[in-house]
């Protein structure tokens, strides 16, 4: 029986295994954290329809099977090259054959820290949306710092993403309808909240997404035109300088709670593992298939696949479906090795 | 507020200063309006500190001011700048100092060019060879007279009389930090703690006692901006970003604001005399302003020097009220007489400013 391994539990790694093991693969699913589920794992509510994540993680836990054995806190030390495919040998010397790599290690959020003028990690009330679906997930209520119900909340879009300053010219995607969604939320949470989302675009590219916006905006979220330029936290209120580049006003506007949408980042592990395998890294950071319109999952080394945000931003469903996608190639390429 | 998020990104903005053998260049405008503070900084490198630090009366002008005014090339600037390396080359220096925030930006701009194009720095070789017959190598380390004495704050509060605090109560004093805006924000890594939280004054005013005043318009500028002043049409600008700044830190009571620009310090202290004639209003307590400082009178004060020996009765803003607080000793009588001991009489008071302790 030919074994495929996966590199990374998040959604697309783990929609990848159950698929390939219904294919009659064995698979090694292997996640460096303590439990597979990665950012999905970590969301409270997803978007458009604010559907549980948890809902979409039994949906994909649901297709694992006896042919998948996953093995968590896995730290790997070398791919090598065997007669039969790979070897993907882990810090604790144990060795995995491989006859076939997908590489699933997704993205990690930008840390908002880098954005010295929004002031996270300094200022007590300014969190991040991961934050703030913590919160949603653990907390069930929104509170500052000092425990009181905020009066005022802002988001603030594109953060790490498009911004050269950042390093990161690329846009995240899904921050925008994920900002349009926790608006929406606190909103319902605290119906007397005032809340505003400091914008450059709105860009809402999929099914249902902009009827998201247009609901924001019946329940009286301020859109503001503008990319904040600092952050101030003042006795416990947090300030915010922006322009409104609509009217071409500067504004100060004073929240309880600042919420940083921040974006996608490759993580460093997907370039260290790149650099075992011999793939190519992309300006973006991102891992580069060998063509972007019909190869996605295919890296041009023979037996290494990608799935999901490995290649870029990507939202959950898209996700899916090139984990999908991926287990067919890999299929496909079994079947003629 | 998290002070470890701030020392999260200090550690990223750390730069190397040299330890020894300065090569120093003055600014063209800090000894009119701040006339102590370069003779300070002289005097505790030297005396205090005995570090080798070397002047060339032949320096100029960097020409910054021109510059960013638009009345000065790029390449007569760069050209310039060149000769001042030669300078320091010609006298066996390898680490330049420069007194002035515009011209350390001046200095950081032209490196950086430089560095990412080695093209324009063959022309400025070329240019001074044509224009003066000499050659420059460019400095090895390039830092401002504030990362100095940031450098040796520990050394200068260890060998200090006075510390920032109030000398009844004990309570740390707190000082407002005002950066330059030459200092970092162009290029953060060229400036201790980068552009948004620079540390270079904080490290001074928490190691010698003293506590940092945050406030909302912390990083607003301090109203000098050169086109807001040297463009007269634009001088309600200039008055008006000094008010906005003063209103914000007005309720945290500062004690005093320290600068390390010279536009700085000038601005925050002259407009708080303009905003009190305009409308009355002052910032300090009990009809005083807030007392404005350069770092190296703040240094000359914390080793315990004359408070007039540093030139701070050329301010406009009376600094008694600060010495009061640290107890500093001080003669009333000798504030306006000159260094031969001649009187050289008193100014006219303002109508609402507190300017003299008795008025």
């Amino acid at each position: 029986m030919r074994q495929v391994v996966i590199i990374g539990g998040g959604v697309a790694g783990l929609e990848a295994a159950g698929f390939l093991g219904k294919m009659g693969h064995q698979v090694v699913l292997l996640e460096k954290e303590k439990a597979v589920g990665g950012h999905v794992g970590k969301w409270d509510r997803l978007f458009p329809n604010r559907r549980q994540g948890s809902e979409v993680m039994d949906f994909i836990r649901k297709k694992m099977d006896e042919k998948v054995s996953i093995i968590t806190e896995a730290g790997i030390k070398s791919i090598d090259t065997s007669p039969d495919g790979y070897a993907v040998v882990l810090t604790n010397g144990e060795a995995i054959r491989a006859d076939a790599i997908l590489l699933a290690t997704g993205f990690e959020l930008f840390d908002a820290r880098k954005k010295e003028e929004y002031g996270y990690g300094i200022y007590d009330n300014v969190i991040t949306s991961a934050d703030l679906e913590r919160i949603f997930r653990e907390e069930g209520k929104i509170t500052t710092a000092d425990g009181q119900a905020p009066q005022k909340v802002a988001f603030v879009h594109c953060v790490g993403s498009r911004d050269e300053k950042a390093g990161n010219v690329y846009c995240s995607k899904v921050c925008c309808v994920t900002g349009v969604k926790q608006a929406i939320e606190v909103k319902e949470m605290m119906p007397a909240a005032k809340v505003y989302s400091f914008y450059m675009d709105i860009r809402m590219f999929d099914r249902h997404f902009e009827e998201l916006y247009i609901e924001a905006q019946q329940q009286g979220i301020t859109f503001i035109r503008g990319r904040l330029s600092e952050v101030y936290e003042d006795q416990g209120k947090v300030q915010c300088k922006v322009e409104d580049t609509l009217t071409g006003k500067p504004m100060k506007v004073t929240v309880d709670l600042l919420v940083l949408l921040v974006g996608f980042m490759p993580s460093p592990e997907t370039k260290r593992l790149a650099g075992m395998l011999k793939i190519n890294i992309g300006s973006d950071g991102f891992v580069l298939p060998i063509d972007g319109h019909i190869s996605q999952n295919e890296t041009g080394v023979p037996g290494i696949f990608l799935a999901g945000a490995v290649t870029g931003p990507k939202c959950i469903a898209t996700t899916l479906s090139d984990a999908r996608s991926a287990a067919l190639q890999i299929d496909q390429y079994l079947k003629t090795k | 507020m998290k002070k470890e998020g701030k020392e999260y990104i200090w550690k990223d903005y750390q730069k190397e200063i040299a330890e020894d053998k300065y090569f120093y260049v003055r600014s063209c405008v800090r000894q009119n309006f701040f006339p102590g503070s370069e003779w300070a900084f002289q005097k505790i490198l030297r005396e205090e500190l005995k570090k080798d630090l070397f002047e060339n009366a032949a320096h100029t002008s960097c020409t910054g001011i021109g510059y960013h005014t638009e009345i000065v090339p790029f390449e007569t600037m760069m050209t310039v700048v060149a000769r001042q390396f030669a300078l320091m080359t010609e006298a066996g220096y390898e680490h330049f100092v420069s007194s002035c925030i515009t011209s350390f930006g001046i200095y950081s701009e032209i490196l950086e060019t430089w560095e990412h194009f080695p093209e324009t720095e063959a022309r400025a070789h070329q240019y001074l060879k044509e224009a003066t017959g000499r050659d420059f190598i460019k400095p090895k380390n390039l830092a401002h007279t504030g990362d100095i004495i940031y450098k040796f704050r520990k050394e200068i509060v260890a060998k200090g009389k006075y510390r920032l605090v109030h000398h009844q109560t004990g309570e740390p004093l707190k000082i407002v930090e005002h950066i330059g805006c030459h200092y970092s924000k162009m290029f953060p890594h060229r400036g201790i703690g980068g552009a948004e939280y620079p540390y270079v004054l904080v490290g001074m005013i928490e190691d010698w006692g003293g506590k940092v005043v945050d406030y909302p318009e912390r990083r607003h500028c301090c109203g000098f901006g050169f086109r807001q002043y040297i463009v007269r049409a634009n001088r309600g600008y200039s008055i008006a970003c000094s008010r906005k700044k003063f209103e914000s830190m007005e309720p945290y009571h500062p004690d005093a604001i320290l600068t390390n620009c010279p536009g700085c310090p000038m601005f925050l202290d002259r407009w708080q005399y303009a905003i009190s004639e305009m409308e009355g209003k002052t910032y300090g307590e009990n009809g005083h302003g807030i007392p404005v400082l350069t770092y190296e009178e703040l240094a000359g004060l914390v080793l315990g020097y004359d408070p007039w020996d540093l030139g701070l009765q050329v301010h406009q803003v009376p600094v008694e009220p600060l010495l009061d607080k640290i107890g500093i000793p001080y003669d009333p009588s000798k504030k306006f007489l000159g260094k031969d001991g001649r009187d050289l009489g008193r100014p006219e008071a303002p109508h609402f400013l507190k300017f003299y302790k008795e008025s």
